[in-house]
């Protein structure tokens, strides 16, 4: 019972949990290169909802100062966050920029038949 | 209410997430991840971070969707069957998955308002801000003037990409389709 | 029958909704939800559906290549150059306290000034990514 009251209170850490092992799972086990850097900007916003999900207060509003409201929730992680995500636009970019220079050299963006043709010489 | 709301669209988002780790057809994962995008808003929304979801919104849904899809265009879109088996990988990412659960037990249950992460920071950024500062959006406050040089490394972030984006993209295309890439790798420097 | 015409008419009728959608955020960024990275953001937006739909040479017409290049250092040169007057006015570097008459109005300007720069290079560095790509297929 305790355990079961633990997972219900933990729910969101759990999802957060497992969008973050879906994502790794992709970038580690897929050879397409744009499957890989899908699988990367899933394991970024899993990072996202990782640290916003503590900052939540329920009952509260978001942290935007207005005489009628008294408890806000935490606006420190938001920042952070903010920042976060547009790095996170600025590596998939250069990433794909590169995917598309490979495809150019080598004709495929499959990992194994990149290896392959590198293996020969 | 709002736990019940964020549990249904986190239950939806793991639903989607496994979709997109299934489909091959890369289109359909281009569609499917700005369908993630969108629901990562509306649970960024209900968690209160509203700057955030704005942001998540137009950038993975908006602009990202974008560069995929024209990168799509330049490669192929058809993704090939794994060559060798995902037993291996699928066991180390449920290993380390299992590990960061067991890590996360401790954490103080979902939205208490007596939580470590309340204490030092955050309520000086609260009550300061609009008396040091006039901005009423302590976020944008927080962002442009307590946290300021962060911001300055995030702008520049931003350009470099944007640099190596056209320095990459833009000089002169030095083969036409498949049937040349291996001539090409004769004249690599 | 053109099928291009319904989302020709309908983006025709978008396009200023959405510049003054970006610049509302933009400039209310201080008292709701927004700032300089959504308003550029959707910006750039504008001009990328413009382009999806009519083409990317007249959208080049409207944003050329030249006004891009030069578009995206410059916010970032904005930002620095709020910080280096705030140094030359006395205080340290991006202390906008010295920036006007007292503390908190000095504040004010100085956010107004970097979100500016923000809202410049995040702009023009969507449009040059979406043109760089572009251009590679042709």
């Amino acid at each position: 019972m305790q355990t079961i009251e633990t997972l219900a209170s933990h729910y969101n850490y759990i999802i957060t949990i497992f969008l973050m092992i879906a994502g790794l799972y992709i970038v580690i086990a897929r050879g397409n290169m744009i499957k890989k850097l899908i699988g990367l900007s899933l394991f970024q916003t899993s990072v996202y909802l990782l640290y916003i999900s503590p900052g939540k207060i329920i009952g509260g509003t978001p942290p935007i100062l207005d005489p009628a409201f008294k408890v806000y929730s935490n606006p420190l992680p938001h920042v952070l966050i903010l920042t976060a995500i547009v790095v996170g636009i600025a590596t998939v970019a250069l990433g794909l920029a590169i995917v598309v220079r490979i495809h150019e050299a080598y004709g495929t963006i499959e990992e194994d038949e990149i290896f392959e043709v590198e293996g020969e010489e | 209410m709002e736990t019940l709301i964020s549990s249904v669209l986190l239950t939806l988002l793991a639903v989607v997430t496994v979709a997109i780790a299934r489909q091959r057809n890369l289109f359909g994962v281009v569609a499917l991840t700005g369908i993630y995008s969108f629901l990562m808003a509306s649970v960024l929304i209900v968690l209160d971070a509203v700057d955030v979801a704005m942001t998540e919104a137009s950038v993975g849904a908006g602009v990202s969707t974008v560069f995929f899809l024209a990168a799509l265009q330049l490669t192929r879109s058809r993704e090939q069957r794994p060559a060798h088996s995902v037993a291996l990988p699928l066991l180390v990412s449920v290993g380390v998955g299992a590990v960061l659960v067991w890590g996360t037990i401790d954490l103080p249950p979902f939205g208490i308002a007596d939580a470590p992460i309340h204490q030092h920071v955050a309520p000086v950024y609260l009550e300061n801000s609009v008396k040091e500062t006039m901005v009423a959006n302590v976020v944008a406050s927080v962002l442009a003037s307590y946290r300021g040089f962060d911001t300055l490394g995030e702008t520049a972030v931003v350009f470099t990409a944007a640099m190596g984006v056209m320095l990459l993209l833009r000089g002169r295309r030095r083969t036409r389709g498949r049937a040349e890439g291996n001539s090409d790798k004769g004249e690599a420097p | 029958m053109n099928f291009d015409v319904i989302p020709r008419v309908v983006v025709k009728l978008t396009l200023p909704f959405m510049l003054l959608f970006a610049l509302y955020v933009q400039f209310h960024g201080e008292v709701g939800p927004g700032g300089g990275f959504q308003a550029g953001v959707i910006a750039a937006g504008m001009i990328i559906l413009y382009g999806l739909v009519f083409g990317i040479e007249q959208a080049k017409q409207i944003v050329s290549q030249r006004l891009v290049e030069r578009l995206v250092p410059l916010g970032v040169l904005i930002y620095v150059g709020t910080g280096l007057v705030a140094m030359l006015l006395g205080g340290n570097y991006l202390d906008y306290s010295y920036l006007a008459h007292d503390g908190p109005h000095g504040q004010e300007y100085g956010i107004m000034a970097i979100e500016l720069g923000v809202l410049v290079t995040v702009s023009s560095s969507m449009v040059a990514i979406f043109y760089a790509f572009v251009d590679r297929a042709r």
